[in-house]
């Protein structure tokens, strides 16, 4: 994060032949994890394989994925925001407050989607503006954005929003496809074109191999990040706007541990944590391999926080194996020769 | 003199002491030795457990599963007072230091020989012990009546005038002043994080020095378990639910660098009594204790931008006197 003092980074000069880049991918390991819990799923439970189901299940993961796509741009450039269920908070709340005072549903995704922007742009000016490691900073501005929420709503609960505004979290665009599910497609497309297809991407894996390179070959390294914390805050109002409509209530706990799970599905999407590396079709699969075992889970009776702890194991699994294997494989290859 | 009015601790301390001043102009009663002795003892979990993490942070890594550890030691330690009354309590303290200890030398392990980031570690053993307390009780909580009245009362209990507790953290802050500032074992937190090439050049081992400082924050998040269960007289899954980022914010307002290798003792102590301070002035001075947080949050963010500024310029200085003296 100190631009200063840039760690080394090892890039293979030339890149791997097409077969192996798709048969050693991470994303290829996740489709098979995703097909494994998929079947064992449908053999657990009668239930599973019901279209309404399988639909009831994607809100699961909608609102943190679509936290998530954001999150992702910003660690892959080597910063991270911890703040964004806090965001959530106070444009769940700013939402509140507008409903209250008479606003209709269209302001009132204004409002959430702006309250956002304005959090995104003090997380991005703290960060690019006085030079101050995200880390600290997102914990402080999480705690302040929530702490506002608190300020605001203390002990009670904006209840009452306008008819038409349920349709965010609770409509469906077509047959079982919800709108938060469209919504969410929609917006992976539209940061997979931005990632992968755009310079802004490019530069955005550049800054976060290496800042100081980034900076010498021409990149505006604060600006780049600062847009990326702005929309991070923007998608972050967006996910506001989804779970307030969903839940029909806020309190100043709502989305409480979401950056939590927001982080373990960028890190579970094979996105390296200290920046440089990770793609978008890693965060859908990682997304739905999160939303199908809380499903599964679900379905048999297992209490969330039993979930928990296989999220936090498949979080330090999926990064230990690889390292045990690989371990495991130089050995043998010792041995050989 | 110049030097002393630069020194980060002094600072701190002058904020702290002018903030205790500011309050008791509103509310006199705040300025008495009995009150402040209060704060101190209601603060006294969050310094031990801000000296671990500061230990965590100098070497560049950070420890999100301290709560969690917290939390389950306490459980476990509350668990073995129903199963066995007749065990004293020093022993049942004894046994959460040791299994906080085992549970932070996992984090080490995993950082150490799996090169593992430290905050993807530490996020996952977080919510792998807290599933942990639910497995081990069903979600049930452990009650005051259920709790020996030796277990509750140890920590209370009145020598030379302050409670154990407060002479616990005193002790702690002692021992952890002693390692950070005497040993090879601190000296060697504060190599592996102003410079792990270099370190490994003087022969220090980076990893092996986190995995220490991991069991050190372990150790202490295990005391501190037991301390906070047998205080508060409840132990349930979701206690010092999110406490991890009050310690982290302690050390950051405290003056240790995020980055590693910068932090001290006295600083780490400093930030948790800032922030101690805050929480028990709130209700005296008559705001809504939902001012808490955000208030928190402002320091949080005004000190880590007061430190960055200090350590820029620090190295600034160091640059223009050697090319004066070149």
């Amino acid at each position: 994060m100190s631009i200063a003092n840039p760690t080394p980074r090892n890039i293979p000069d030339r890149l791997k032949g097409l077969p192996e880049r798709v048969f050693k991918s991470w994303e290829t390991l996740l489709v098979v994890v995703m097909v494994v819990i998929f079947t064992i799923n449908s053999f657990a439970s009668p239930y599973f394989l019901d279209p309404w189901n399988l639909s009831d299940a994607t809100f699961n993961f909608t609102e943190k994925a679509l936290v998530a796509l954001a999150l992702a741009l910003v660690i892959i450039s080597g910063e991270i925001d911890l703040s964004v269920a806090s965001i959530i908070a106070i444009s769940s709340t700013m939402m509140g407050m507008a409903a209250s005072h008479g606003a209709g549903a269209p302001e009132l995704v204004l409002v959430g989607m702006g309250t956002g922007l304005v959090c995104g742009a003090i997380n991005g000016w703290l960060v690019t503006g006085l030079g101050l490691p995200s880390i600290v900073v997102t914990i402080g501005t999480m705690s302040l954005f929530r702490g506002l929420a608190y300020i605001i709503l203390g002990d009670k609960a904006y209840t009452e929003y306008p008819d038409g505004f349920s349709y965010f979290g609770q409509g469906y665009v077509w047959w079982v496809f919800s709108f938060e599910l469209a919504l969410f497609a929609v917006m992976a497309v539209l940061f997979y074109i931005l990632l992968h297809r755009t310079s802004f991407g490019r530069v955005t894996y550049a800054i976060g191999n290496n800042p100081v390179a980034a900076l010498f070959s021409g990149v505006k390294v604060a600006r780049v990040k600062f847009i990326l914390f702005l929309l991070t805050g923007l998608m972050s109002g967006i996910a506001a706007v989804c779970l307030t409509s969903r839940l029909g209530s806020t309190r100043p706990s709502i989305a409480t541990g979401l950056e939590l799970e927001a982080v373990t599905m960028v890190v579970l999407a094979g996105i390296n944590i200290n920046g440089g590396s990770g793609t978008i079709p890693g965060i859908v699969l990682a997304a739905i391999i999160m939303g199908l075992v809380t499903f599964g889970f679900g379905l048999l009776n297992v209490p969330g926080i039993v979930m928990s702890i296989f999220i936090g194991l498949l979080l330090i699994l999926v990064i230990a194996v690889p390292v045990i294997a690989g371990r495991i494989g130089q050995r043998r290859k010792a041995q050989a020769h | 003199m110049n030097a002393l009015l630069k020194c980060r601790e002094l600072q701190l301390l002058a904020a702290i002491v002018a903030l205790i001043l500011m309050i008791s102009l509103r509310v006199p009663q705040f300025l008495s030795l009995p009150s402040l002795g209060n704060v101190y003892h209601d603060t006294s979990i969050l310094i031990i457990l801000a000296l671990g993490q500061m230990g965590v942070i100098l070497t560049k890594c950070i420890d999100l599963s301290m709560a969690a550890n917290l939390a389950l030691c306490g459980m476990v330690s509350a668990m073995l007072n129903i199963a066995f009354p007749g065990v004293p309590v020093p022993l049942l303290i004894l046994a959460a230091v040791a299994l906080g200890a085992a549970l932070g030398s996992i984090n080490g392990l995993l950082v150490w020989k799996l090169a593992m980031p430290p905050i993807v570690v530490t996020l996952g053993t977080m919510t792998i012990f807290r599933g942990s307390i639910f497995l081990l009780t069903d979600g049930k909580w452990v009650n005051a009546h259920q709790m020996s009245a030796s277990f509750k009362a140890f920590p209370r209990d009145a020598f030379l005038g302050m409670p154990v507790l407060s002479w616990l953290s005193i002790a702690a802050i002692a021992i952890m002043f002693v390692v950070i500032g005497r040993t090879a074992l601190g000296r060697s937190f504060f190599a592996v994080g102003g410079n792990a090439n270099a370190a490994v050049y003087a022969g220090i081992n980076p990893g092996r020095a986190s995995f220490r400082a991991f069991m050190i924050s372990g150790a202490l998040s295990g005391l501190a378990g037991y301390l906070w269960v047998s205080r508060y007289a409840v132990a349930y899954v979701d206690i010092a639910l999110g406490f991890e980022l009050d310690v982290v914010a302690a050390c950051v307002i405290g003056g240790v660098s995020i980055a590693g290798g910068i932090g001290s003792v006295p600083g780490a102590v400093l930030g948790a009594l800032f922030l101690g301070v805050i929480k028990n002035a709130l209700p005296v001075i008559n705001v809504s204790p939902f001012w808490q947080l955000a208030i928190s949050g402002t320091v949080i963010i005004i000190a880590v931008a007061f430190n960055a500024r200090a350590e820029r310029k620090k190295g600034r200085v160091i640059l223009r006197r050697a090319e004066a003296a070149a």
